[in-house]
């Protein structure tokens, strides 16, 4: 299991300026991990029974950047990819990659997006033909550095397979809730269509390019973007035989 | 509108423009100053006897040629995804497992698959063999009603009484097995809820012996059937390279001659140690999906007569204490529990015992952080479980790449320029469940 060294390595790209302070703010969130059942926080074990929590310092993201060689096919991907799109435009789009249990992630700068995924799609040595999937991930309050401009909230994660070679990858590309904006593949996997639509209507992530960005899942009148983290739980309390059952959001095993 | 008054379609101006009364008659004379304008929009579901559930489909019509085919959906969005995230791991088990309700245990597979990954951890043989076991009933089954509900929207009755009849007889066996005839939430992180039960191999032995007679009439009903095949040959045809640019997996690209199949090409529970073809077909059409899932039924069978031979004794959960459910589950005179000897160790032996009891089933293990995406073959072609930790004890987002959602988008590349009696054929080839679709 990777997750290793962390802080050391990497994070420069998604905190600007020294990147390793952005760590110990103040106002980040202490620990990458959330609040246990009964709204504990930290680790709350003072038995030993939690064994070792390791802390990270991204939370869920891990922010370091894994060194060449990956192993395996890994390279020979990415050499063929520095191929088809050419070092500089590999080393524009490209802001860090990441391998962690048997999977390869590319963080991808969303300027490049759709030429990496052409590149991907056509390169004889590459042949990713299928979308398996779009999926959105919000990292709000996810350990490690508060989200912002430096550290995007909002991640369009793309897994891409190539039925040639039976390979998979996954693409990450993060913006921020206030400019949510990554170009849609429609126009080279159409299959992205329903995907985006859903990753739109749950987390807010405007595919540009699409040709009906419309919601899918909930209704068209609908206010917010559910799976967001911040979206509010709702609910009103309820009296049952006496008891009082508050809303989910103030709920203690919801918090 | 003509001029002259014609008692069975009569008009009136409203707000809201003309109000057509159309009650029979020449529909030429009504709408004759709308010559060149032949276009019918026609609103099919929600509830709809032939859209395989809570499918909504908005037809432009000419004639009966579709010209335009939008697929509305969202009707069953329950917020599964988002529900995981408010429970623990082991919880999430129960959640996923109503998405597709056809195909619950490959739910479960795939998500506890994706939980291992993250937590680097592998099931013991048993409880893999069990679980390859009981998916593979799961897919018959599956099978069984995509043939079914086949033949009722095709308006074959027989078929579908007689499917539904089939499938009856693998949940009684798998109701035997894990309790449930659905929604079972018997695959667990680390293994599974509880062995097999006395009997259990005997009722599959059974079963396997009677399936095959009962596929071999479905045959019989169906398959060399004139107007059966007049119905579903040529109906919705997508090639590979539609298939493959749409995301279309499963049975649906097998018909169209790629003997893709994720059991095959990316192994996962030991399937690359089975014996069993990948069934195709080179028609690209509803008859070619037809001939695959019967066929795959077949193999099905055979994988698991594999199955119950290679069963060995030993555990069904893995060994690490901080991980494993802490007490075995058994049947008492009330109902399925823990079992005595556990509440009576845990109540007045060890006081170490009941609080890691405590803990582990209301807070839970935690998974180290990152993220992992596990595909595997569901009845429906690729079921994807993309989850994410933060490192606590509830997953941080779980999101299934569930193949009835990704294949439906097909349907107005299978439908437009076809009649309105394929789009039907088409919908239920791709045999989409709205409850995977809609999550």
């Amino acid at each position: 299991m990777a997750m290793t060294t962390p802080g050391g390595t990497g994070g420069s790209e998604l905190v600007p300026g020294d990147g390793e302070a952005g760590f110990d703010d103040a106002t980040a969130p202490s620990g990458g991990f959330r609040k246990g059942a009964f709204g504990v926080s930290g680790s709350g074990d003072t038995s030993g029974f939690g064994g070792l929590v390791r802390v990270e310092p991204g939370g869920a993201v891990a922010l370091h950047s894994t060194e060449r060689p990956y192993g395996g096919w890994f390279d020979e991907v990415t050499d063929a990819l520095i191929d088809a799109v050419g070092q500089a435009t590999y080393d524009a789009a490209v802001q860090r990659v990441l391998v962690d249990r048997g999977e390869i992630t590319y963080f991808v700068a969303r300027e490049h997006l759709l030429t990496l995924a052409r590149a991907l799609r056509d390169d004889e040595a590459l042949r990713f033909e299928l979308l398996s999937g779009v999926s959105g991930v919000d990292y709000l309050d996810s350990g490690g550095p508060a989200a912002g401009p430096g550290r995007p909230r909002l991640h369009a994660v793309l897994h891409l397979t190539s039925m040639t070679y039976r390979r998979r990858i996954r693409l990450e590309v993060a913006v921020t809730a206030e400019d949510p904006h990554v170009p849609s593949l429609t126009g080279i996997y159409p299959t992205a269509d329903w995907h985006e639509r859903e990753t739109f209507d749950m987390f807010g992530i405007v595919f540009d390019g699409h040709p009906a960005l419309t919601r899918i899942l909930m209704p068209d009148d609908w206010d917010g973007h559910p799976q967001r983290k911040d979206y509010p739980l709702g609910g009103v309390p309820v009296e049952y035989h006496g008891a009082t059952i508050p809303p989910p959001d103030t709920r203690r095993a919801y918090r | 509108m003509s001029t002259t008054y014609d008692p069975y379609a009569g008009s009136r101006e409203t707000t809201e423009g003309r109000v057509y009364t159309v009650t029979g008659g020449d529909w030429d004379l009504t709408f004759a100053d709308q010559q060149g304008e032949d276009r019918l929009v026609v609103n099919m579901g929600p509830q709809h006897p032939s859209t395989h559930g809570v499918l909504r489909l908005v037809l432009d019509l000419e004639g009966e040629t579709v010209t335009k085919a939008r697929v509305v959906i969202g009707y069953l969005h329950t917020g599964i995804e988002k529900n995981t995230e408010y429970r623990n791991w082991v919880q999430g088990t129960t959640f996923v497992t109503r998405m597709d309700y056809l195909s619950p245990l490959f739910n479960e597979a795939g998500y506890c698959l994706a939980v291992e990954k993250l937590l680097g951890i592998e099931a013991p043989p048993r409880a893999q063999t069990i679980r390859v076991l009981v998916m593979e009933l799961n897919r018959i089954a599956s099978h069984l009603v995509a043939l079914a509900t086949f033949g009722m929207e095709m308006g074959a009755l027989t078929g579908m009484t007689n499917g539904f009849r089939e499938r009856e007889m693998v949940l009684d066996v798998l109701e035997e097995i894990t309790g449930l005839r659905m929604n079972h939430a018997y695959i667990r992180p680390g293994g599974l809820a509880q062995d097999l039960p006395d009997g259990a191999v005997e009722s599959v032995r059974e079963l396997l012996a009677i399936l095959p007679k009962r596929v071999a009439d479905f045959h019989r009903l169906l398959t060399g059937q004139p107007i059966w095949q007049n119905r579903l040959k040529d109906a919705g045809y997508l090639d590979v390279t539609g298939c493959v640019a749409l995301g279309v997996t499963g049975p649906v690209l097998r018909a169209a001659g790629l003997p893709w199949d994720l059991r095959k090409v990316e192994p996962y529970l030991g399937y690359e140690t089975y014996d069993f073809e990948v069934p195709t077909a080179d028609t690209s059409d509803a008859w070619g999906r037809y001939l695959v899932r019967m066929a795959e039924v077949n193999e099905s069978l055979k994988i698991v007569a594999q199955a119950l031979d290679r069963l060995e004794p030993g555990p069904v959960m893995v060994e690490d204490r901080k991980i494993a459910w802490p007490a075995q589950l058994s049947l008492g005179a009330d109902g399925m529990g823990n079992s005595l000897d556990h509440v009576r160790h845990i109540m007045g032996q060890s006081m170490e015992s009941l609080i890691h009891h405590f803990k582990l089933v209301t807070e839970g293990f935690r998974v180290p952080a990152g993220q992992v995406y596990v595909p595997i073959e569901s009845p429906r072609g690729e079921l994807g479980f993309h989850v994410v930790s933060d490192g606590g004890t509830r997953p941080w987002r779980v999101h299934v790449r569930d193949p009835s959602f990704v294949n439906l988008q097909a349907t107005a590349a299978m439908s437009e320029g076809g009649m309105i009696a394929d789009v039907i054929a088409a919908i239920a080839s791709i045999d989409p469940v709205m409850g995977g679709v809609d999550r």
